[in-house]
């Protein structure tokens, strides 16, 4: 059936709203009747408002100058500056991880890809960066480069293993970068932990925290789900009793009580670790609850299917139930990891210079008095973007792996 | 010859499944409890050293020495430490209360929005909500305090908004009611009215059961309640005068100061939790499915009546559970106000409290068994409430 809608010469027959697609839009979205677009004005106005607001403090009134002046100490802390080379063959070697993960994903040159690679380029932009530093974000987008053309040359049944085998290296390789090896005067002298600061502990801490606590919170949920009694009352103790008190006192808990537990002259671990158990051991009993109802998701007819087979218990819980398991709480298990890393800032607390820690010295310091807003917005919008392409990468991911739909 | 079937033959004990579980759970329970005694015996022997009796709860009745910005109950420094706990205590239920409420208020409408059809309103309601669901609560708390509340004026040149409420770097102050002598029995007729309002509704929903006519029960507990309240508020001589404040010098005079770091704890709080509950009112207002609302306008319910007799019910049933873990985080989220210098619970008996007296493990032991009892509390609710409104399936 052919309608005058079809043959663009006759598109004069439709009314005004049909025939400019923009109009029938704007109709349908923001006018459909009195109220909507009284509701619309309103929005316009309130947006408008915000909007102007906004615009005037960021171009007007606010003083970034404090930004550019203290960036070292946003992005590492009191890392000490000639060793600075060693955070950024960190980065490189992040880039190409990048690269070859991203591969692994998603098979082919995508748009995915050139975003990556587009990252390093992006921050060039940002005026104040030396030339040095536009060089090193340079070298990081080759490295992704690389890492992700040196992934596609292997052949497809080898990339999984050799991800995971170059991660495993990466997060060594980073470790001794970080902590340094050998003497004081040597080429790569020992940096404590308690000297990183700014968005690089804010990120390791969150890294650290959710690699850790992942697999505990999946023993403990299955621990939470098993019919050995002892096993199962002591997870739900464990996981009840986290949840129910505030990070922030298992945080002071682990500053203030941690050397009464241990004998004398335990060598107490430095205040970063200490955080850092803390937050894995809450975080821990968070996962554990979001990956018990994934558990619960599983039919019946799974398990009994995998008995039959002759599956053992341990082969079917790692084989059949926590593959599906996980797949299906994707979503609630990455809302649980964004939240680990703004709790990350609660370490700022307890004396320790993570992002909001350095935000506080900085403010400290008699030269920028008075220049709050600019510096915690700065770090709002540094949390806010890695928190977002989190969630966002979880939607991709989502839908990639079809969960809800398979 | 008679066959030996497989099932009648024992597996040696080391693949036996019995002895295996028994095994695993001693061992287990033997590695818990060691790690236990060891902490436990390090702890005792360590405090022994530091006071003379290990674990004692009797400082609690000594005078507290500290002064505490502000409290819900009378308070000063010559009061004991466990007067300066329940100050700490009340000081956040004052702050989870309103939190709650207005986090609530705010977080319906928005997660209304984000359903709206008008293009704008929808965006509105997204942006509101993926930004601050993705900045840490403590980033926006001391940015409430130090870049905003902190930034006010002084009070000699303080923000008046109608009402007349006076924002200045003091804190806010509001119009606050003070009741005179007859506020007592106007609390007593008050009562009376919510008693005469049960009855009504009771009456009414027994009658709709009879009937099969269901009528408004809320709504008629809510008009009796009113007007009784109306009535007595006309009859008795001013049971409350409105108590406006005003510049006075260099000072707010009347009404009610609401301290700059209460402000800031609460905005931060309300402004965090609401992108939450917005999120859990909008997956449960989508969750009742298309079906139930074309099958309720095909039996010939009017649009309201579906909303109130279908839609809601049904939306509730899924919003309730995440709705009180969010009132829950939130209760938990105020122990953040130590950032700030609000004496909630957790400043006052975790920082102030702990610091003067050095009972780590007396502290540590109140403070967490408040917050797990009310956590429990909730759980224990909740899992009532669920157990009634569960779908009873087949």
């Amino acid at each position: 059936m052919t309608t005058a809608a079809e043959t663009p010469s006759d598109r004069s027959v439709l009314p005004i709203t049909e025939r400019y697609a923009l109009l029938g839009w704007l109709r349908r979205n923001l006018f459909s009747d009195l109220f909507n677009s009284l509701l619309t004005l309103v929005a316009l106005v309130f947006i408008f408002t915000i909007a102007r607001i906004l615009l005037r403090w960021a171009f007007v009134t606010a003083e970034w100058g404090v930004i550019p002046a203290n960036f070292n100490l946003i992005m590492r802390g009191q890392y000490p500056a000639a060793e600075a080379w060693r955070l950024w063959l960190v980065i490189y070697l992040l880039g190409a991880v990048a690269g070859v993960t991203w591969r692994l994903i998603s098979g082919q040159f995508s748009g995915a890809a050139r975003v990556l690679i587009a990252i390093p380029f992006v921050l060039m932009l940002i005026p104040f960066f030396s030339m040095g530093t536009r060089l090193n974000l340079f070298i990081t987008a080759v490295a992704s480069a690389a890492g992700y053309y040196i992934e596609g040359y292997l052949p497809i049944q080898r990339r999984g293993r050799a991800a995971v085998y170059f991660i495993l290296a990466y997060l060594v390789i980073m470790l001794l970068l970080l902590r340094g090896v050998g003497a004081e005067e040597g080429p790569m002298p020992p940096v404590s932990p308690i000297l990183w600061g700014g968005l690089l502990l804010s990120l390791l801490l969150a890294f650290f925290g959710i690699t850790l606590s992942f697999p505990l919170g999946v023993a403990l949920a299955l621990g939470r789900q098993s019919k050995l009694p002892a096993i199962r009352v002591m997870s739900v103790i464990y996981i009840e009793f986290i949840r129910g008190v505030p990070l922030i006192s298992l945080l002071f808990m682990g500053q203030v009580m941690l050397q009464l537990f241990l004998p004398d002259g335990f060598p107490l671990v430095d205040r970063v670790l200490r955080a850092l158990v803390a937050i894995t051991l809450f975080s821990a009993a968070y996962t554990a609850e979001n990956v018990r109802g994934g558990l619960q998701s599983i039919p019946r007819g799974q398990y009994e299917a995998a008995q039959a087979l002759g599956l053992s218990a341990y082969q079917s819980t790692i084989n059949i139930i926590l593959p599906q398991a996980l797949r299906a709480v994707i979503p609630v298990l990455v809302g649980q990891f964004i939240s680990l890393f703004k709790d990350t800032t609660l370490v700022a607390l307890v004396g320790i210079f993570d992002l909001l820690g350095i935000a506080r010295t900085i403010l400290a310091n008699p030269d920028w008095l008075g220049t709050q807003q600019e510096v915690y917005a700065i770090i709002a919008v540094l949390f806010w973007i890695f928190s977002y392409s989190m969630s966002y990468a979880s939607r991709r991911l989502e839908r990639r792996l079809g969960v809800g739909v398979r | 010859m008679q066959s030996i079937h497989a099932s009648q033959v024992r597996p040696p004990f080391y693949r036996d499944e019995r002895v295996l579980g028994v095994f695993s759970q001693v061992l287990v329970v033997v590695i818990v409890l060691g790690l236990g005694l060891f902490f436990f015996s390090n702890m005792i022997s360590g405090l022994r050293e530091k006071h003379s009796v290990a674990i004692s709860f009797s400082f609690l009745g000594q005078a507290a020495g500290f002064d505490i910005g502000e409290s819900l109950i009378e308070y000063s420094r010559e009061r004991t430490y466990a007067r300066a706990f329940l100050v700490g205590l009340l000081n956040t239920f004052q702050v989870a209360f309103w939190g709650i409420v207005f986090a609530t208020l705010l977080g319906v409408v928005i997660g209304v929005m984000r359903l709206s059809t008008n293009f704008l309103i929808n965006r509105i309601a997204a942006v509101y909500i993926e930004l601050f669901r993705n900045i840490p609560l403590l980033v926006l708390l001391i940015f409430w305090a130090q870049a905003v509340f902190l930034k006010l004026p002084r009070v000699a040149e303080a923000i008046v908004l109608p009402g007349p409420i006076f924002l200045s770097n003091r804190g806010v102050a509001i119009p606050w009611g003070l009741p005179t002598e007859s506020w007592g029995t106007y609390l007593v007729v008050l009562g009376t009215g919510i008693v005469l309002g049960a009855i009504v509704a009771y009456v009414l929903r027994e009658q709709g059961k009879r009937t099969g006519r269901m009528p408004l029960v809320t709504l008629w507990f809510v008009v009796t309640v009113s007007a009784v309240g109306l009535v007595g508020w006309v009859v008795l001589p001013q049971p409350l005068t409105l108590d406006q404040p005003a510049l006075e010098g260099f000072n707010t005079q009347g009404g009610k100061i609401l301290s700059q770091q209460f402000m800031a704890l609460l905005s931060g709080l309300i402004i965090y939790t609401a992108a939450f509950i917005a999120e859990v009112v909008r997956a449960g207002i989508q969750s009742v499915s298309k079906g139930q609302r074309e099958a309720a306008t095909a039996l010939g319910l009017t649009p309201a009546q579906t909303l109130r007799l279908v839609i809601f019910p049904q939306a509730l049933r899924v919003i309730i559970p995440p709705l009180t873990s969010q009132y829950l985080n939130l209760t938990k989220n105020s122990s953040l106000a130590i950032a700030i210098g609000y004496p909630d619970l957790f400043a006052v008996a975790g920082n102030t409290i702990l610091n003067q007296t050095g009972r780590e493990i007396e502290m540590f032991t109140m403070i967490m068994g408040t917050y797990l009892s009310l956590s429990l509390l909730t759980s224990l609710l909740m899992n009532a409430y669920n157990r009634r409104i569960r779908l009873v399936e087949r």
